[in-house]
Protein backbone atom coordinates (compact mmCIF):
# COMPACT_ATOMS: atom_id res chain seq x y z
CA UNK A 1 0.00 0.00 0.00
CA UNK A 2 1.16 3.93 -0.85
CA UNK A 3 1.50 6.08 2.40
CA UNK A 4 -1.57 8.15 3.24
CA UNK A 5 -3.17 9.91 0.67
CA UNK A 6 -4.66 13.43 1.66
CA UNK A 7 -7.18 16.04 0.64
CA UNK A 8 -4.88 18.00 -1.24
CA UNK A 9 -3.43 15.31 -3.14
CA UNK A 10 -5.98 15.07 -5.57
CA UNK A 11 -8.32 16.76 -8.25
CA UNK A 12 -11.27 15.70 -10.32
CA UNK A 13 -9.78 13.21 -12.54
CA UNK A 14 -7.62 11.52 -10.22
CA UNK A 15 -7.34 8.13 -10.74
CA UNK A 16 -6.80 5.53 -7.76
CA UNK A 17 -4.82 2.19 -7.44
CA UNK A 18 -6.91 -0.35 -9.28
CA UNK A 19 -7.33 -3.45 -7.83
CA UNK A 20 -7.60 -6.99 -9.97
CA UNK A 21 -9.10 -9.79 -8.26
CA UNK A 22 -9.14 -13.73 -9.24
CA UNK A 23 -12.46 -15.50 -7.64
CA UNK A 24 -12.61 -18.92 -8.05
CA UNK A 25 -15.52 -21.28 -6.67
CA UNK A 26 -13.82 -21.97 -3.95
CA UNK A 27 -14.47 -18.07 -2.85
CA UNK A 28 -17.52 -18.19 -3.69
CA UNK A 29 -18.38 -21.16 -1.72
CA UNK A 30 -16.67 -19.49 1.16
CA UNK A 31 -18.48 -15.99 0.54
CA UNK A 32 -21.60 -18.05 0.26
CA UNK A 33 -20.91 -19.24 3.79
CA UNK A 34 -19.40 -15.78 5.09
CA UNK A 35 -22.35 -13.87 3.76
CA UNK A 36 -25.42 -16.57 4.21
CA UNK A 37 -26.04 -16.29 0.62
CA UNK A 38 -26.58 -19.82 -0.47
CA UNK A 39 -28.05 -18.65 -4.22
CA UNK A 40 -26.86 -22.16 -6.29
CA UNK A 41 -26.44 -20.09 -9.39
CA UNK A 42 -23.18 -18.57 -7.30
CA UNK A 43 -21.90 -22.41 -7.05
CA UNK A 44 -23.74 -24.74 -8.50
CA UNK A 45 -23.30 -25.04 -12.39
CA UNK A 46 -26.10 -27.29 -13.36
CA UNK A 47 -28.67 -24.99 -11.67
CA UNK A 48 -26.70 -21.61 -13.17
CA UNK A 49 -27.00 -22.79 -16.62
CA UNK A 50 -30.58 -24.25 -15.89
CA UNK A 51 -31.30 -20.28 -15.17
CA UNK A 52 -29.87 -19.49 -18.32
CA UNK A 53 -26.50 -18.12 -17.02
CA UNK A 54 -23.67 -18.79 -18.81
CA UNK A 55 -22.12 -20.60 -15.73
CA UNK A 56 -21.28 -20.18 -12.04
CA UNK A 57 -21.49 -16.59 -11.57
CA UNK A 58 -19.67 -13.72 -9.13
CA UNK A 59 -22.23 -12.25 -6.28
CA UNK A 60 -22.79 -8.71 -6.72
CA UNK A 61 -21.80 -8.32 -3.69
CA UNK A 62 -18.62 -9.95 -3.75
CA UNK A 63 -17.72 -7.66 -6.46
CA UNK A 64 -18.56 -4.54 -4.52
CA UNK A 65 -16.69 -5.86 -1.65
CA UNK A 66 -13.32 -5.97 -3.83
CA UNK A 67 -14.07 -2.58 -4.82
CA UNK A 68 -14.80 -1.45 -1.26
CA UNK A 69 -11.51 -3.20 -0.73
CA UNK A 70 -9.78 -0.91 -3.07
CA UNK A 71 -11.02 2.19 -1.89
CA UNK A 72 -10.50 1.32 1.98
CA UNK A 73 -6.98 0.51 0.64
CA UNK A 74 -6.49 3.95 -1.14
CA UNK A 75 -8.14 6.09 2.22
CA UNK A 76 -5.22 4.35 4.59
CA UNK A 77 -5.97 4.70 8.31
CA UNK A 78 -6.99 8.51 8.20
CA UNK A 79 -9.79 8.61 5.17
CA UNK A 80 -13.31 7.32 6.16
CA UNK A 81 -15.94 5.85 4.16
CA UNK A 82 -19.63 7.21 4.05
CA UNK A 83 -21.14 6.14 1.19
CA UNK A 84 -20.52 3.23 -0.97
CA UNK A 85 -22.95 1.85 -3.68
CA UNK A 86 -22.96 -0.26 -7.14
CA UNK A 87 -25.09 -1.47 -10.06
CA UNK A 88 -24.71 -4.61 -11.32
CA UNK A 89 -24.71 -4.45 -14.72
CA UNK A 90 -23.25 -7.31 -15.98
CA UNK A 91 -22.03 -10.61 -14.78
CA UNK A 92 -18.16 -11.70 -13.55
CA UNK A 93 -17.61 -15.30 -14.11
CA UNK A 94 -15.44 -17.08 -11.89
CA UNK A 95 -11.67 -18.19 -13.13
CA UNK A 96 -11.48 -14.67 -14.57
CA UNK A 97 -9.98 -11.38 -13.59
CA UNK A 98 -12.07 -8.64 -12.12
CA UNK A 99 -10.64 -5.06 -12.52
CA UNK A 100 -11.55 -2.83 -9.99
CA UNK A 101 -10.82 0.93 -10.93
CA UNK A 102 -11.92 4.30 -9.09
CA UNK A 103 -11.52 8.13 -10.79
CA UNK A 104 -12.37 11.06 -8.46
CA UNK A 105 -15.35 12.92 -10.14
CA UNK A 106 -15.18 15.91 -7.38
CA UNK A 107 -13.63 16.93 -4.61
CA UNK A 108 -15.51 19.35 -2.05
CA UNK A 109 -15.70 20.63 1.96
CA UNK A 110 -18.72 20.21 3.89
CA UNK A 111 -18.95 21.56 7.63
CA UNK A 112 -15.32 21.34 7.85
CA UNK A 113 -15.13 18.22 6.38
CA UNK A 114 -12.95 17.11 3.01
CA UNK A 115 -14.99 15.52 0.88
CA UNK A 116 -14.49 13.50 -2.07
CA UNK A 117 -17.08 11.55 -4.78
CA UNK A 118 -15.21 9.42 -6.45
CA UNK A 119 -16.70 7.18 -9.64
CA UNK A 120 -15.79 3.66 -9.24
CA UNK A 121 -16.04 0.46 -11.66
CA UNK A 122 -15.62 -3.13 -11.89
CA UNK A 123 -14.56 -4.90 -15.52
CA UNK A 124 -14.40 -7.88 -16.73
CA UNK A 125 -11.29 -9.09 -19.12
CA UNK A 126 -13.40 -7.88 -22.47
CA UNK A 127 -13.71 -4.51 -20.84
CA UNK A 128 -17.41 -4.83 -20.15
CA UNK A 129 -18.34 -2.67 -16.82
CA UNK A 130 -19.74 -5.46 -14.45
CA UNK A 131 -20.41 -3.16 -11.53
CA UNK A 132 -20.77 0.78 -11.56
CA UNK A 133 -20.72 2.79 -8.82
CA UNK A 134 -19.42 5.96 -6.74
CA UNK A 135 -18.34 6.10 -2.73
CA UNK A 136 -18.31 9.12 -0.76
CA UNK A 137 -14.81 9.99 1.51
CA UNK A 138 -13.46 12.05 4.07
CA UNK A 139 -9.98 12.77 3.56
CA UNK A 140 -7.33 14.34 6.11
CA UNK A 141 -5.28 17.70 4.92
CA UNK A 142 -2.02 18.57 5.40
CA UNK A 143 -3.26 21.50 6.84
CA UNK B 1 -46.06 -2.47 -22.05
CA UNK B 2 -45.76 -4.67 -19.26
CA UNK B 3 -48.37 -6.91 -19.56
CA UNK B 4 -50.26 -8.69 -17.22
CA UNK B 5 -49.15 -7.28 -13.30
CA UNK B 6 -46.85 -10.27 -11.81
CA UNK B 7 -46.92 -8.35 -8.55
CA UNK B 8 -49.39 -10.68 -6.86
CA UNK B 9 -51.64 -9.30 -3.40
CA UNK B 10 -49.21 -11.26 -1.11
CA UNK B 11 -46.49 -9.18 -2.27
CA UNK B 12 -48.28 -5.79 -2.30
CA UNK B 13 -49.20 -6.34 0.98
CA UNK B 14 -45.63 -6.46 2.29
CA UNK B 15 -45.06 -3.01 1.18
CA UNK B 16 -43.88 -0.28 3.85
CA UNK B 17 -44.26 -2.99 6.76
CA UNK B 18 -41.20 -3.06 8.68
CA UNK B 19 -39.43 -6.77 9.73
CA UNK B 20 -37.52 -7.55 11.91
CA UNK B 21 -35.07 -6.69 14.39
CA UNK B 22 -33.26 -9.24 13.89
CA UNK B 23 -30.77 -9.26 15.84
CA UNK B 24 -27.23 -10.00 15.20
CA UNK B 25 -23.93 -10.84 17.79
CA UNK B 26 -20.94 -9.03 15.69
CA UNK B 27 -18.01 -11.65 16.90
CA UNK B 28 -14.59 -11.51 15.80
CA UNK B 29 -14.95 -14.75 14.23
CA UNK B 30 -17.54 -13.66 11.97
CA UNK B 31 -15.37 -10.53 10.46
CA UNK B 32 -12.31 -12.80 10.24
CA UNK B 33 -14.65 -15.21 8.36
CA UNK B 34 -16.21 -12.42 6.02
CA UNK B 35 -12.73 -10.44 5.35
CA UNK B 36 -10.99 -14.06 4.43
CA UNK B 37 -14.04 -14.86 1.88
CA UNK B 38 -13.55 -11.37 0.34
CA UNK B 39 -9.93 -11.95 0.70
CA UNK B 40 -8.98 -8.25 2.05
CA UNK B 41 -5.75 -8.90 4.27
CA UNK B 42 -6.62 -5.53 5.58
CA UNK B 43 -5.31 -6.18 9.34
CA UNK B 44 -8.42 -3.36 10.35
CA UNK B 45 -11.38 -5.95 9.37
CA UNK B 46 -10.02 -7.92 12.38
CA UNK B 47 -11.38 -5.79 14.76
CA UNK B 48 -13.91 -4.06 12.20
CA UNK B 49 -16.25 -4.49 10.07
CA UNK B 50 -15.48 -4.37 6.46
CA UNK B 51 -17.96 -2.13 4.37
CA UNK B 52 -19.78 -4.55 3.07
CA UNK B 53 -20.04 -6.52 5.68
CA UNK B 54 -23.27 -5.51 6.02
CA UNK B 55 -24.29 -7.81 3.29
CA UNK B 56 -24.04 -10.75 5.63
CA UNK B 57 -26.39 -9.22 8.29
CA UNK B 58 -29.66 -10.82 6.29
CA UNK B 59 -32.91 -9.69 7.34
CA UNK B 60 -34.23 -13.22 6.37
CA UNK B 61 -37.73 -12.78 7.25
CA UNK B 62 -38.34 -9.97 4.54
CA UNK B 63 -36.25 -12.16 2.08
CA UNK B 64 -37.66 -15.16 2.31
CA UNK B 65 -40.93 -13.76 1.71
CA UNK B 66 -39.79 -11.70 -1.05
CA UNK B 67 -38.01 -15.03 -2.77
CA UNK B 68 -40.52 -17.26 -2.26
CA UNK B 69 -43.65 -15.43 -3.05
CA UNK B 70 -45.72 -17.16 -5.25
CA UNK B 71 -45.12 -15.27 -8.89
CA UNK B 72 -44.71 -16.52 -12.25
CA UNK B 73 -41.03 -14.97 -12.05
CA UNK B 74 -38.47 -17.69 -10.78
CA UNK B 75 -35.04 -16.21 -11.29
CA UNK B 76 -33.55 -13.97 -9.23
CA UNK B 77 -30.95 -11.57 -9.52
CA UNK B 78 -29.61 -8.70 -7.54
CA UNK B 79 -29.58 -5.36 -8.85
CA UNK B 80 -28.06 -2.87 -6.98
CA UNK B 81 -26.20 -2.17 -3.43
CA UNK B 82 -26.05 0.94 -1.26
CA UNK B 83 -24.91 1.41 2.16
CA UNK B 84 -24.67 4.34 3.79
CA UNK B 85 -22.25 4.74 7.19
CA UNK B 86 -22.51 6.20 10.34
CA UNK B 87 -21.13 4.49 13.55
CA UNK B 88 -18.57 1.50 12.27
CA UNK B 89 -19.61 -1.93 13.26
CA UNK B 90 -16.92 -3.63 15.12
CA UNK B 91 -16.41 -7.01 17.24
CA UNK B 92 -18.83 -7.43 20.23
CA UNK B 93 -21.81 -5.22 18.63
CA UNK B 94 -25.30 -6.23 18.59
CA UNK B 95 -26.60 -5.02 15.27
CA UNK B 96 -30.59 -4.71 14.89
CA UNK B 97 -31.73 -5.14 11.52
CA UNK B 98 -35.22 -3.96 10.60
CA UNK B 99 -36.46 -3.95 6.85
CA UNK B 100 -38.94 -3.09 4.30
CA UNK B 101 -40.17 -3.61 1.34
CA UNK B 102 -40.58 0.15 -0.13
CA UNK B 103 -41.97 -0.65 -3.94
CA UNK B 104 -42.47 -3.07 -6.70
CA UNK B 105 -41.84 -2.01 -10.28
CA UNK B 106 -42.76 -3.99 -13.31
CA UNK B 107 -41.01 -3.30 -16.69
CA UNK B 108 -41.50 -5.42 -19.71
CA UNK B 109 -37.59 -6.95 -20.23
CA UNK B 110 -36.51 -8.55 -23.46
CA UNK B 111 -37.47 -12.05 -22.25
CA UNK B 112 -40.62 -11.20 -20.07
CA UNK B 113 -41.57 -9.26 -17.77
CA UNK B 114 -39.04 -8.48 -14.58
CA UNK B 115 -39.80 -7.09 -11.42
CA UNK B 116 -37.46 -4.78 -9.51
CA UNK B 117 -38.41 -5.14 -5.65
CA UNK B 118 -36.57 -2.25 -4.11
CA UNK B 119 -35.79 -3.08 0.01
CA UNK B 120 -34.07 -0.15 2.90
CA UNK B 121 -32.60 -1.51 5.88
CA UNK B 122 -31.57 0.12 8.94
CA UNK B 123 -28.53 -1.71 11.12
CA UNK B 124 -28.69 -0.16 14.73
CA UNK B 125 -25.97 -0.95 17.42
CA UNK B 126 -26.43 -1.92 20.68
CA UNK B 127 -26.39 1.87 21.96
CA UNK B 128 -28.92 2.54 19.88
CA UNK B 129 -27.12 4.70 17.24
CA UNK B 130 -27.40 3.79 13.69
CA UNK B 131 -24.47 2.39 11.96
CA UNK B 132 -25.44 1.88 8.68
CA UNK B 133 -28.47 2.21 6.76
CA UNK B 134 -28.65 0.16 3.48
CA UNK B 135 -30.78 -0.24 0.24
CA UNK B 136 -30.97 -3.46 -2.24
CA UNK B 137 -32.71 -4.26 -5.47
CA UNK B 138 -33.30 -7.31 -6.12
CA UNK B 139 -34.97 -8.43 -10.01
CA UNK B 140 -37.07 -11.60 -10.71
CA UNK B 141 -37.31 -12.44 -13.96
Amino acid sequence: MAGQVYYEDIEAGSEIPALVKYPTTMQLVKYAGASGDYYQIHYDKDFAIANGLPGVIVHGWLTLSFLGQMVTDWLGEKGTLLKLNGSYRGMNKVHEDIICNGKVTKKYTEEDRNLARVEIWAENPQGEKTVTGTVVVTLPSRA
Amino acid sequence: MAGESVISEELNKLLNVEFGPEVYEIEKGMLKKFAEAIEDPNPRWLEEAPPTFPASLVPKELLNKLFNADIPLKRLLNGSSELEYFVPIKAGDVISVTAKLTRLRQVAGAEGPTLFMFTEMTYTNQRGEVAVKGKNTYIKY
